[in-house]
């Protein structure tokens, strides 16, 4: 099963990745080929929102039942959603540059990228600043929870900052998508195969972070 | 319920008692207060800045200020080793309240300061008071609410001091934008009634964090 998942999403990512480049897009304004960064720049940007809110599903869980086992795991969906939001800044920024001329110029969708970074940033900040294992894991529990809920306040707000030049409202206008059927099957098989990455990667972090409690308890006592 | 508003003003009145005869907080932040904003007056020198920018200056001058005031409201206690007391003595949510309704008072204080020798210093304009008076207060609520459970998780943690400023930015940046925002529209001069929009975003997100902090408080500073 497991040799069966592997292949699949191997298989999976390169098709998408070779559709994405070579495969023809129906034209949009503004943006002709450079619309092929949707593909991968989506999927980095949503594994990084959905690895936040999964790393706060996970601590809510852990207060719940102060089973460390939770914590082991918020810890690791936060860490490999840093490394997606990493990934989603370094490819959105890389567009800007050839789209809106600059690698950064403070568009509200790169602020709010920027800001998640922030938060796992000082999640990590915390999580460093703490040596007791059980300490650590409550606050910074606490600390993603209370992060989680300011998130939203950002839909309310960056819009009246700024009119955004995020391309998201010429590609998908009023809801409705606006690609053809080719470019939203890769589109979808990309976010699928994305997210399978994501959670396959996941599946090993939190083993190898298991092992590490457990090496650490057994050194310790 | 009564028990929960005894508590409150219990340690309410604890932290004020032992404020007014240390006064470390206030002394310090007086002090912090005044150079920094002596600091921008020498860096404006003889320009002429606009009120919009000086806007935006005075809530780093607030948000820094209130990071020196705010983060040593649970440090303290750990600090002095009398949270174990504290512990005994009184419920936890009595305790989040209390220090929430101190740290309020302090900041309210502070923040007049503040806005007094900054109108001073600078040539910084109000054109609608009653409007900038009520942006300041409501955005101190919201201020003070994120602040206080940042600081009760950071005192249990090293170095307290530096990780304040990193812990707090992050979840106060809806509530900074919002007021920066807001400030620079009174201070314009623009009609109290345009900036309903800011006040109802300002106290929605107090009336969120606040909640989520009282029912987060207890597993921080429970042992």
């Amino acid at each position: 099963m497991n040799t069966i998942l592997k292949i699949s999403i191997f298989v999976i990512i390169s098709g998408v990745i070779i559709a994405g480049i070579i495969l023809p897009i129906p034209f949009i304004p503004a943006l002709g080929d450079k619309a092929r960064i949707l593909y991968f720049h989506v999927p980095m940007s949503w594994i990084a929102v959905l690895a936040f809110f999964m790393s706060m599903y996970y601590s809510v869980r852990y207060l719940k039942t102060r089973d460390n086992d939770f914590d082991v795991r918020s810890y690791s969906a936060a860490s490999l959603g840093f490394m997606f939001c990493i990934l989603a800044t370094a490819t959105g920024s890389l567009w800007a540059k050839f789209s809106w001329g600059s690698f950064w110029n403070w568009d509200p969708r790169q602020t709010s990228i920027f800001i998640l970074l922030l938060i796992y940033g000082a999640y990590f900040a915390l999580r460093s600043a703490i040596d007791s294992d059980e300490q650590r894991a409550k606050l910074s529990s606490v600390y993603s929870i209370i992060a989680a809920v300011t998130v939203p306040f950002f839909v309310f707000i960056m819009p009246r900052l700024v009119e955004s030049l995020h391309p998201d409202p010429i590609v998908n206008t009023q809801g409705k998508i606006n690609m053809d059927s080719t470019m939203l099957t890769i589109f979808l098989t990309s976010l699928f195969g994305f997210t399978l990455l994501f959670l396959w990667c996941l599946n090993i972090k939190v083993r190898i972070e298991r092992l590490n409690l457990k090496h650490l308890r057994s050194i310790t006592g | 319920m009564s028990d929960f508003f005894r508590t409150t003003i219990i340690v309410f009145k604890k932290d004020l008692i032992s404020e007014l005869r240390t006064r470390y907080a206030l002394n310090a932040l007086i002090m912090f207060v005044l150079v920094s904003i002596s600091i921008i007056r020498f860096a404006i020198g003889e320009e002429k800045v606009e009120n919009e920018i000086l806007s935006g200056l005075l809530w780093i001058v607030i948000f820094f200020s209130a990071s020196g005031g705010l983060s040593r409201t649970f440090v303290k206690e750990e600090e002095k080793e009398t949270s174990v007391a504290l512990k005994m003595s009184v419920d936890s949510s009595g305790v989040f309240t209390g220090k929430l309704l101190f740290n309020f008072v302090l900041t309210l204080i502070l923040n007049f300061l503040i806005t007094v020798l900054f109108i001073m210093i600078t040539d910084y304009e109000i054109k609608n008071l009653w409007g900038f008076i009520l942006v300041i207060g409501i955005g101190n609520i919201g201020l003070v609410s994120a602040s206080t459970i940042i600081a009760a998780i950071i005192s249990k943690a090293n170095s307290k001091g530096t990780l304040y400023p990193v812990l707090s930015f992050p979840v106060l940046i809806p509530l900074l934008v919002t007021v920066i925002n807001a400030t620079k529209l009174s201070a314009a001069g623009a009609e109290t009634v345009i900036l309903y929009e800011e006040f109802v975003i300002l106290i929605s997100y107090s009336i969120v964090v606040t909640t989520v902090s009282l029912m987060l408080f207890k597993y921080v500073w429970e042992d």
